[in-house]
């Protein structure tokens, strides 16, 4: 493909006068059929520019062409809200929260870069999810990561977490945008394949919603931001689209390398573009590059466009054609601009010093005509491109060892026979790698830039003020269970949306919208598509019942080595807004004294916890019940609690049970626990149990009364377990544990295996 | 009449917006400066914010410190214009001379983001006036290049001197020599740390408003 192995242009005459010559669609990723569709739509061979653009559009990242049918349901089933300003398809979804404020989030994974080159790969994940919040129109205010990888202890894990950390805060940490929260997960099967998923959320007023398209004959293109480099090329097509392949080529050349000062740049840049309204359509450029932006807009725009290939800068003039129009270099965008405007646009963007160039203009016609040194070698109808690839209706089918996956249920594995033994493995699971403490990945993190985080990390979600005069605020949640979807991937993709619903009402927010990574093995395989198709419908279900849009996102497939995938990882995200965020309500326990409540109900359901996996190394039987009615009472609770001043902290129920909600509330307010099992409960279920549609709350002695009585005039069992009390957690009659004890077991572990 | 502090914004600065915002609580007027403009816009003092100024290539702080805006600032700060410099603006200082030594690479090469005990050494420089000298405070401390060294005369004449201003308590996050998280030049009108004061002025977003007297000192000082 390099410009010295093809001394001829492949113009688009050349193409149509040598219809038999052969041409790499396969190495770039392309099936014989996808290819004999191409010459069917142009009527002729494509130009090696035109495959370029057709192979990593068309590919899995860019097409959504094996989930797409499944995508649908997310629209089909989409719950009447008035909140929603921009559904799914551009950039990012927006969200009404409010006192003429939008809000645009959305969440990303870049899980096959980071694998190959860990620093860049996790980098660039920020970089590109913080370029589509900033084409929306808005200003980034924060960044979170769910970050899944292989057994903590495994030496491939001490390469590939370090440099994931390292990348995202090395990145995020430069543009100046708080780390909120996220996840940090191990599983072996996450080994071959760590997930990287990036969210970023932005806010803006209504009126100033920018979308993604050319519309106005004679307006310009102007591709703004770094020079375009070879790096990335086929980044979509080659590597997020297969599965990986030991014996295969090195893919390093496939993985971008961002500089974050220059994305510094470009925010701030853009920012005042917009300030000023001079663009028409705008396009950040991610996967597919200036493929993927130039096809999106012309199709998404009245007319057609016309651009000048060679105007683009180059870090390396020897680029061809086509690798200009596949790189994947960083922190660029393309803006459409009406010619009167131009002149201001080129200004601001010397302020910045961000180089702009003017590469093109919108047409009459309705055809995308890119040109090289004034030769034709891409003339094509964009939609084709952007949005009419290939749809696949996937064969799917119920793996064959689901049933006895189900079946091999948890009852059957001993539990602890006495006090002494439950002790010991509650300080086991306290400090075992996916229960522990964090702060050794989440302290590489900014997390007070800009002065607005009201709760970030270790609390249940991150909080951002957004208006300093009205207190107003949104929160953010992540959450997702592979083990649960495992089990059961329709319940496991609602039990990720009601975890993250119920972290964002547990500070005090309302839950609004929501946005998902879908991380799965390769479409290929009928049964990850069974289990993809199951999770989609869930997630739609749930969505719809809890009224809430889903926005956005991403589908993340071909997470596979070999014969094996990984668990089916839905990743959900829910954005939440808070009238007064000097309301909150943090987890903390830290007032001596006060009480704790149970809320919701406790049932034995141990299918795909934590005790099962970190005592016992078991995967089996069903998730816990999903129960959206009491979700929805629980959060409805928690927020009229928290707005009425009535408790000091709260606390969501989720992996490791009641118990490990408790040690993280002591531990980060530094005060012990009294607890006592209630009645009808042993105390292994009482503290491990991971039923769901359950939170702790401390409340005041003079709250309880006011507290008790709205949770009874509205049917939310609500149980007192015990108080907030001295410097050990006593379980009654059990074991007693001191907090030097639980710290030392829960904040060491990360520490050891990668400080 | 307000006392007017100006706040300069580099390519890459990113506390900027905060800084401002720590000057207003404190009763100032924030006066956003400009990197390419040599006009200080009649300020009073002058804070370099945190962040990654021309996104620390080189050295952090070696290019930020030929900016024009710094000619003004450096001339000033000779004349007693009181100049704070924030974690990046600290190693702008370093870079233009106004405060000895350098900042380097943490020493456990990592970046770290941590609330920081500090003890206040020196309370005489125009932005410590509203602390009790040994005051113990916690401010948030967020750097990669944070490991402040200078050779061995430098470090004793600046304890000779007691223009060692804030000492790391509990945990030297990033291997200074002698603990040492900020220092000021001999006549008190410069002073640069590490650490964040301008995170640390309201309860709902900081750890503590621990920050808040480094704004108000020199507020005080200045009408004075």
């Amino acid at each position: 493909m390099s410009a010295q192995s093809k001394p001829v242009l492949d113009t688009v005459k050349h193409a149509t006068d040598t219809p038999e010559a052969a041409q790499p669609w396969a190495e770039l990723g392309l099936k014989e059929d996808e290819y004999l569709r191409i010459r069917e739509i142009l009527g002729r061979r494509p130009t090696g520019a035109e495959l370029a653009m057709y192979s990593v559009m068309w590919s899995e990242h860019c097409s959504y062409k094996s989930s797409k049918v499944h995508l649908r349901q997310f629209g089909e089933k989409a719950p009447a809200s008035d909140a929603l300003l921009v559904g799914i398809g551009e950039n990012a979804g927006v969200v009404d929260v409010g006192q003429g404020y939008a809000v645009t989030f959305k969440v990303e994974s870049h899980n096959h870069p980071s694998y190959v080159e860990p620093y860049q790969g996790a980098a660039t994940g920020v970089g590109g999810i913080v370029r589509d919040i900033l084409a929306m129109g808005a200003r980034p205010i924060g960044v979170m990561d769910p970050l899944r990888f292989g057994a903590a202890d495994h030496p491939d894990t001490r390469r590939v977490l370090p440099g994931v950390v390292a990348g995202i805060g090395g990145y995020g940490n430069c543009l100046g945008l708080p780390n909120i929260g996220g996840e940090v997960v191990f599983d072996p099967c996450y080994q071959g394949n760590p997930l990287v998923n990036a969210l970023c959320v932005g806010v803006m007023r209504h009126e100033d919603i920018h979308l993604a398209k050319a519309a106005g004959a004679g307006n310009k293109v102007i591709l703004y931001g770094a020079r375009t480099g070879g790096d990335g090329i086929g980044g979509v097509s080659v590597l997020a689209s297969e599965t990986f392949d030991s014996t295969g080529p090195a893919k390093r050349p496939a993985v971008q390398v961002g500089d974050p000062f220059q994305e510094k740049l470009l925010i701030e840049c853009t920012l005042e573009i917009f300030a000023e309204r001079l663009v028409a359509g705008i396009q950040d450029l991610g996967g597919a590059g200036l493929s993927c932006a130039t096809s999106e807009l012309a199709s998404a725009g009245s007319g057609g466009m016309r651009v000048e290939l060679d105007t683009v800068p180059l870090r390396d003039s020897s680029l061809s054609p086509e690798e200009i129009l596949m790189s994947e270099s960083q922190e660029r965008m393309c803006a459409v601009v009406e010619p009167e405007k131009v002149d201001r646009f080129l200004e601001i963007c010397a302020k910045w010093d961000v180089i702009a160039t003017v590469i093109g203009e919108v047409t009459e016609g309705d055809r995308l005509e890119i040109y090289w040194h004034g030769e034709q070698v891409v003339d094509v109808p964009p939609r084709t491109v952007a949005h009419e690839g290939p749809v696949y209706e996937r064969p799917y089918a119920r793996p064959d060892w689901q049933d006895a996956l189900q079946t091999d249920d948890p009852a059957r594995l001993p539990r602890p026979v006495d006090g002494a033994e439950l002790r010991e493995q509650v300080l086991r699971l306290v400090g075992s790698p996916n229960q522990a403490d964090v702060s050794w990945v989440t302290d590489q993190y900014d997390r007070y830039v800009l002065g607005n985080t009201v709760l970030s990390q270790p609390e249940d979600s991150g909080m951002l003020r957004i208006d300093e005069e009205t207190n107003l605020g949104v929160a953010l949640a992540t959450d997702g269970n592979g083990r649960y979807a495992k089990l059961d991937p329709y319940a496991g993709a609602q039990l990720a949306l009601v975890e993250a619903y119920r972290n964002v009402a547990a500070g005090g927010s309302r839950p609004l919208a929501v946005t998902d990574c879908l991380n799965f093995g390769s479409p290929e395989d009928p049964g990850v598509m069974w289990q993809f198709a199951e999770a989609t419908r869930g997630l739609a279900d749930a969505c719809l019942e809890l009224g809430l849009p889903v926005t956005g996102g991403n589908v993340s497939l071909y997470n596979q080595t070999g014969e094996t995938a990984i668990h089916p990882t839905p990743v959900v995200g829910v954005l939440g807004v808070i009238d007064d965020v000097t309301r909150r309500t943090p987890m903390a326990f830290r007032t001596e004294g006060q009480l704790l409540y149970l809320l919701g109900e406790t049932a034995d359901e141990f299918g795909g916890s934590a005790w099962t996996d970190v005592v016992h190394g078991h995967l089996g039987g069903l998730p816990p019940r999903v129960d959206l009615e009491r979700e929805r009472l629980l959060a409805e609770i928690l927020i009229s609690a928290s707005r009425d001043g009535m408790i000091d902290a709260a606390h969501d129920l989720s992996d490791g049970g009641l118990i490990q909600a408790v040690v993280e509330s002591c531990l980060r307010g530094g005060h012990g626990a009294r607890l006592v099992v209630p009645e009808g409960l042993t105390p292994f279920t009482f503290l491990l149990s991971e039923s769901t549609a359950r939170a702790v709350v401390a409340l005041p002695r003079g709250e309880e009364v006011r507290f008790t009585d709205m949770c009874a005039a509205r049917g939310l069992p609500a149980a007192r377990i015990g108080v907030v009390d001295g410097s050990d957690i006593e379980v009654q009659g059990q074991f007693t544990l001191s907090l030097g004890e639980l710290r030392e077991a829960h904040e060491r572990p990360l520490r050891a295996l990668f400080g | 009449m307000t006392t007017r502090v100006g706040v300069v914004t580099f390519p890459g600065s990113l506390d900027d917006q905060d800084a401002g915002r720590a000057v207003k609580l404190a009763g100032g007027e924030p006066v956003a400066l400009w990197h390419g403009d040599k006009d200080l816009h009649q300020v009073d003092a002058v804070i370099l914010p945190g962040g990654f100024s021309y996104g620390d290539y080189l050295r952090c702080g070696a290019i930020a410190r030929f900016s024009p805006v710094m000619e003004t600032i450096i001339a000033g700060a000779r004349e007693g214009l009181p100049v704070l410099g924030i974690c990046n603006g600290f190693q702008v200082l370093c870079e233009s001379h106004l405060l000895p030594g350098a900042l380097t690479r943490n020493d456990h090469l990592h970046f770290v983001c941590r609330d920081q005990r500090l003890r206040v050494e020196n309370a005489a420089t125009a932005w410590t006036g509203d602390f009790a000298s040994g005051a113990e405070i916690t401010v948030p401390l967020k750097n990669g290049e944070g490991g402040y060294v200078a050779d061995e005369s430098t470090l004793d004449a600046l304890e000779a001197e007691g223009r060692v201003v804030f000492r790391y308590l509990d945990v030297n996050p990033n291997g200074s020599r002698r603990d040492i998280a900020g220092i000021t030049n001999a006549a008190g009108n410069v002073v640069g740390l590490m650490p964040h004061p301008e995170h640390a002025v309201e309860a709902l977003t900081g750890p503590t408003t621990d920050g808040l007297p480094f704004f108000t000192s020199v507020l005080k000082k200045l009408v004075a």
